[in-house]
């Protein structure tokens, strides 16, 4: 879904202050907020609706309150940013806790060691900061950038190396135990074999339907519990959720690119689920391994005529926004007039699919992945093609010729030695 | 009827040992194959790389004993009665007529025995290790190789598979065919066997040691 025309509620992450319609100027240094990154008072919080700013009075939203900062006391307490600041956004995207990432949730706070070795106390008790290297406050992701992060270099040969990644510390050879192991890291990813599940301890969104949103009761919206996973399981603003726990990751070639589809690209309604983004890489490529993501599948809004994805007007206190007036209609034009595109007037709801890259929550040695879970004729690589895999992949030919001469030496010795049983009884 | 000692202690040894590696090679090989799933990959992977290499040295330590022994001529292959040896495996034997070629002190192995376990020792075994090798060290092998593709190596090495297989069974079926069911397999414990007329070594055979032992 869109910022586009709902600023004022998704700034509150994506952030800055005062972004709250299409002119917001990103140049103006003035509008970063540094306690969001760099209070440690734990008590600055921006307001959800409010474009990036802090609530002026003490106010509610949710049942939640939302307290006037201090700003006193956390201009006081700045200091490096911590999980809290960091995941005050990144553990909470797309509108609550574990709803876009798998490996990214409330959980790492303060993660026991089984669900993260790097961040736990009992491990290395990192910060975010620790491999989001920053220079001049520019900090470094792992996937988002074209082109794509590729220098897996060790720190040993290069400590000024500006994007850590696991090679960094690890190396391209740290299994000494098993040898083999080591054979791997040219094709495959650490966080394949080493993060076996993701949202092991929260649950994580992994379908949501916005299509059967707007229903009312006594006509007013209403939200229903699913009380095993402790999360929401229908909205009327937002439609179906569906949350897992402990999910067995998608597989796929990575290069650590990524290719988006725009709201002015072509989408194939006779073909879904719609690749909101697809996962750049090939078996080929020395750059690509295979690569663990959470796949998160929707059913959104799109334009039937122009073959477009649809922008929403959810969140505005006007006769257009669906979260106020839930006419799925008028706040797809709304958004898409705002947006300056085209739309047809007709719309329909598709399936989508949505990749996250899987590369926190790594598990200790002892729970990575066993040989056998790939290595296996329906192991998690089933579905990769193209490359031959002990364990998995067979000859038809040679073993059916094989086979077939097993079979015909073991009657050739049968019948023989049941002649000579009957020809030497006969003799007697 | 009379006994003879063929097999010595060594002898006795690496064939039984050599007989254990070969089955166990077989049965972690082929879930390594992914034809089955009884040990798991892992286990599977690991016994499999122990006993080649296991097999390895001893095959080193064989072909030392074969060659300081002299019993490598054991191995000379000849033409000479082969056709004799089939026709009496295909036909004779079920006549109750006696072997063509009987074993003696000094010969251990009729004609065809000679040349099966000769390609076995000079082309099978090798081809195995050297395909086995290839497979384990694919990531080591330069790029100019030719191989780029694992599946290649994994073929060439599953078919000697098949062929020690082929091997084994009628090789083990073989082992019935002396003067009782188990005499052969019985003579391969202890060592000694039990022989008609050990004495009647024919004149072609002793001709071809002397001339090799020159």
């Amino acid at each position: 879904m869109n910022i586009a025309s709902n600023e004022a509620r998704c700034t509150s992450c994506h952030a800055g202050y005062g972004w709250k319609d299409k002119n917001f100027d990103f140049s103006n240094e003035e509008k970063v907020d540094c306690l969001v990154c760099h209070d440690q008072s734990l008590e600055y919080k921006k307001f959800p609706s409010g474009a990036g700013y802090p609530s002026k009075e003490d106010k509610y939203f949710e049942g939640q309150l939302f307290k006037k900062p201090d700003f006193n006391k956390s201009a006081q307490s700045v200091g490096l940013p911590g999980r809290h600041n960091c995941g005050a956004c990144h553990f909470n995207g797309g509108g609550g806790d574990g709803v876009k990432h798998g490996d990214l949730d409330s959980s790492l706070i303060d993660p026991p060691y089984e669900l993260d070795v790097h961040m736990s106390k009992d491990g290395g008790n990192f910060s975010c900061a620790r491999c989001h290297t920053t220079v001049e406050h520019k900090i470094a992701g792992r996937c988002y950038k074209t082109p794509a992060f590729t220098d897996r270099k060790s720190v040993l040969d290069d400590d000024m190396v500006k994007r850590i990644s696991c090679v960094s510390c690890h190396t391209e050879t740290p299994h000494k135990e098993v040898k083999k192991l080591n054979d791997h890291t040219d094709k495959v990813s650490c966080q394949a074999c080493h993060i076996p599940a993701f949202a092991r301890k929260n649950p994580t969104k992994m379908y949501w339907d916005w299509s059967t949103g707007g229903k009312l009761k006594d006509g007013k919206p209403y939200v229903t519990m699913d009380e095993e996973m402790n999360r929401i399981k229908y909205m009327s603003k937002k439609g179906d959720f569906t949350w897992k726990k402990n999910v067995e990751p998608e597989y796929f070639w990575f290069n650590g690119s990524m290719e988006y589809t725009l709201l002015t690209d072509k989408i194939d309604p006779s073909d879904p689920p719609v690749k909101l983004n697809r996962v750049m890489g090939d078996m080929n490529d020395e750059k690509s391994r295979i690569y663990p993501f959470k796949v998160h599948k929707a059913k959104q809004p799109y334009d039937k005529k122009n073959n477009t994805m649809a922008a929403v007007h959810l969140f505005g206190n006007d006769k257009t926004s669906y979260w106020k007036n839930f006419h799925w209609g008028n706040a797809i034009q709304a958004a898409m007039d705002y947006m300056e595109l085209p739309y047809s007037g007709e719309y329909d709801f598709i399936e989508t699919e949505y990749h996250f890259p899987t590369t926190h929550m790594v598990a200790p040695a002892k729970n990575a992945l066993s040989c056998k879970e790939c290595h296996s004729r329906n192991g998690r690589l089933k579905k990769m093609a193209g490359f031959y895999m002990p364990g998995r992949d067979s000859f038809g030919f040679i073993d059916k010729t094989g086979f077939a001469l097993i079979i015909l030496s073991l009657c050739t010795v049968f019948v023989h030695g049941i002649i000579r049983i009957f020809s030497s009884s006969k003799k007697e | 009827m009379e006994k003879i000692y063929l097999y010595t202690r060594f002898e006795r040894f690496w064939h039984w040992l050599q007989g254990l590696l070969i089955i166990l090679l077989i049965i972690t090989g082929f879930e390594i194959h992914s034809t089955y799933s009884i040990l798991g990959f892992e286990n599977a992977f690991k016994i499999h790389n122990y006993a080649a290499w296991t097999w390895l040295i001893l095959f080193i330590f064989i072909i030392f004993w074969m060659s300081i022994t002299g019993e490598w001529r054991q191995y000379i292959p000849t033409m000479k009665k082969i056709f004799d040896v089939m026709m009496y495996y295909a036909f004779y034997i079920f006549k109750g007529y006696p072997h063509p070629v009987p074993k003696s002190k000094r010969k251990k192995h009729n004609p065809l025995q000679r040349i099966t376990y000769l390609a076995i020792v000079s082309f099978l075994i090798p081809y195995q290790i050297i395909t086995g090798f290839l497979y384990y060290f694919y990531n080591e092998l330069p790029k100019s190789m030719v191989i780029k593709d694992l599946s290649l190596l994994g073929a060439l090495h599953t078919i000697g598979a098949f062929a020690f297989i082929v091997f084994l069974i009628i090789h083990v079926y073989m082992t019935t065919t002396g003067h009782t069911w188990t005499a052969h397999i019985k003579s391969m414990f202890t060592g000694w066997e039990e022989v008609d007329n050990p004495h009647e070594i024919e004149e072609w055979e002793v001709k071809k040691q002397a001339k090799a032992e020159k």
